[in-house]
């Protein structure tokens, strides 16, 4: 635990501040001004913003369209499993589902090129690029909030909305007044989740695109892997420092909303 | 009885199959565009089966040996995944619950903690680590395992952990010590098989997870089943798209296996043990407002 866990967590952050001559310095972490990283953190969070707004709105949806299926049915455990494997399992097979469906000869392509004579790479192929990454994201961001957000749903009870409606309330009031503050916290926490999820997946970007890293978790890669930046050895280490730092602010929000959103889940 | 007033907050039919309809449909996009392109005969067009029959009869031997090997490789992590959790965390979580619940609070973060560590930071910090490793023990696969072993963590804990919370076991394991059993047989003769359901569910899960990892194993360059995929998609994408449909479909059913082993056991247990499934959290929607 503590040699697989902390050490890499202490050794990632500590070779941020560690130059060339084994030193204490702060320059590899002035390398996070540097306009290429910046812009790296930039694409990131707004791929992420973009991605986890997206699939928050969808994938409540979908939990709302759930709300009323026996928990215990085959719908429900369908679509759990469904979830489970497409949020977490997926990786690097989403990549290639992406490929054959919106790659250059892909389905959707095709079909679109010869049928309706639309060609969505007018402008150049944007699959592999940070344009690209948007869809196969939401594509498990989704299924991630609907396994998040599910609990927080069913947790409202019915008893609520009888009173809502046996003190006159229509289902208008119902949703404005009752289920929307009481689910708010939990959907803006599975929000800061799918935020986190995006800001640090991997796999289906490093299998998308091996050219370039625009976005952070490629430019570790890149400056794990090669062997051309000379005196920026312990890039990685620094760019890991800002990725926790990013990643801490957007964990004690989800702590502090998970514990408002606790108080109605019991 | 209440039916027209659930139904103030529950959606209607139609809704949902909209719903549940659009969002699956576009689901399935990707999914059916990987099955086509497998389906695809070649530059003249049009479909048939032979890529499929060519895998399963030429055996995944020959130039596909690799992916069999990375498949062994995954699986005996996998394997190793489990054992670390059945071995360390279980005990662990169950001394904890028993005799220092004080501590409970400080096990729950440190468990919860790798979610937040993104694997792609994580894997900065293994590097150095397991070169260190690496000369001590050598660099096999296996000693990925440790790595997973924490990756694993939260989902395994907080599947173990819920079914601890609905079950008593400390009233079990004292009428167990009070009936004159050891702490070996408290462990694996009482609390273990009451526990069976989240143990499993926990493996279950580590083991999806180790079979679809791919970040730390392919920047320290270890071979599984995810690295093997991206090699062979560079050389014959093909091959690659089938191999993924098969292991998709191997997980869901796997995870679908996972919801079965909650649900047919719930109602049992329920009628069988009243007073804990009382205390249990997911409450039936049985009338609960009695409860403080």
């Amino acid at each position: 635990m503590l040699l697989f866990l902390a050490l890499p967590t202490l050794i990632a952050v500590g070779t941020g501040f560690v130059g060339a001559d084994g030193g204490f310095t702060l320059d590899t972490v002035g390398a996070l001004a540097d306009p290429v990283v910046l812009s790296a953190f930039g694409s990131s969070i707004w791929l992420s913003a973009l991605t986890a707004v997206i699939g928050a709105i969808v994938g409540a949806l979908v939990c709302y369209a759930l709300l009323g299926a026996p928990a215990d049915g085959p719908l429900r455990s369908t679509i759990d499993s469904l979830s489970s494997v497409l949020a977490q399992f997926g990786g690097v097979m989403l990549a290639f589902a992406f490929v054959a469906t919106i790659g250059i000869q892909g389905m959707i392509t095709v079909l679109l090129r010869d049928s309706f004579g639309i060609d969505i790479y007018a402008d150049g192929v944007w699959l592999y690029e940070l344009p690209g990454l948007v869809l196969p994201y939401i594509y498990f961001q989704v299924p991630l909030m609907v396994i998040t957000f599910m609990p927080a749903l069913v947790s409202l009870k019915t008893t609520w909305a009888e009173a809502n409606a046996t003190l006159g309330g229509t289902a208008r009031s119902y949703w404005l007044r009752i289920a929307l503050p009481v689910l708010a916290p939990s959907f803006l926490g599975s929000l800061l989740l799918l935020f986190a999820n995006a800001f640090s997946s991997y796999a289906t970007a490093a299998a998308l695109t091996s050219q370039g890293s625009q976005i952070v978790p490629l430019q570790i890669r890149s400056a794990l892997t090669s062997e051309t930046m000379l005196g920026r050895e312990n890039l990685a280490g620094a760019l890991a420092l800002g990725m926790i730092l990013v990643m801490a602010v957007v964990m004690v929000g989800y702590s502090v909303l998970q514990s408002r959103a606790a108080r109605w889940q019991r | 009885m209440s039916g027209d007033i659930r139904v103030a907050h529950a959606p209607n039919r139609l809704t949902r199959g909209l719903i549940l309809g659009v969002v699956g449909l576009v689901f399935a996009v990707p999914i059916l565009a990987m099955v086509e392109f497998t389906l695809r005969r070649g530059l003249e067009g049009g479909y048939d089966l032979h890529r499929w029959t060519d895998l399963f009869q030429g055996g995944l031997t020959g130039e596909y040996k690799p992916v069999l090997v990375a498949l062994g490789n995954s699986v005996g992590l996998a394997i190793g995944t489990v054992a670390i959790i059945l071995l360390l965390l279980v005990p662990t979580m169950l001394l904890v619950h028993i005799r220092f619940p004080q501590l409970r609070r400080v096990l729950e973060i440190l468990c919860i903690l790798p979610i937040s560590i993104p694997a792609i930071v994580l894997v900065v910090g293994l590097a150095p680590v397991f070169s260190v490793v690496a000369q001590l023990v050598g660099s096999g696969v296996w000693t990925l395992a440790f790595a997973y072993g924490i990756t694993v963590l939260p989902f395994a804990y907080r599947a173990i952990q819920s079914n601890l919370d609905g079950v008593d076991v400390r009233t079990l394991s004292e009428a167990a010590r009070t009936l004159g059993a050891g702490w070996g047989s408290v462990l694996l003769r009482v609390l273990v098989p009451n526990l069976r359901r989240g143990i499993l569910a926990g493996a279950f899960i580590a083991v999806a997870v180790v079979l679809g990892e791919f970040t730390i194993a392919s920047l320290l360059n270890r071979v599984n089943l995810q690295t093997a995929l991206v090699v062979v998609s560079k050389n014959d994408p093909y091959t690659a798209v089938i191999l993924s449909l098969i292991a998709l479909s191997v997980a869901f059913l796997l995870l679908l296996a996972i919801g079965r082993l909650g649900t047919v056991r719930r109602p049992r247990a329920q009628t069988a043990r009243t007073p804990v499934s009382a205390a249990s959290p997911t409450s039936t929607p049985t009338p609960t407002g009695a409860r403080p």
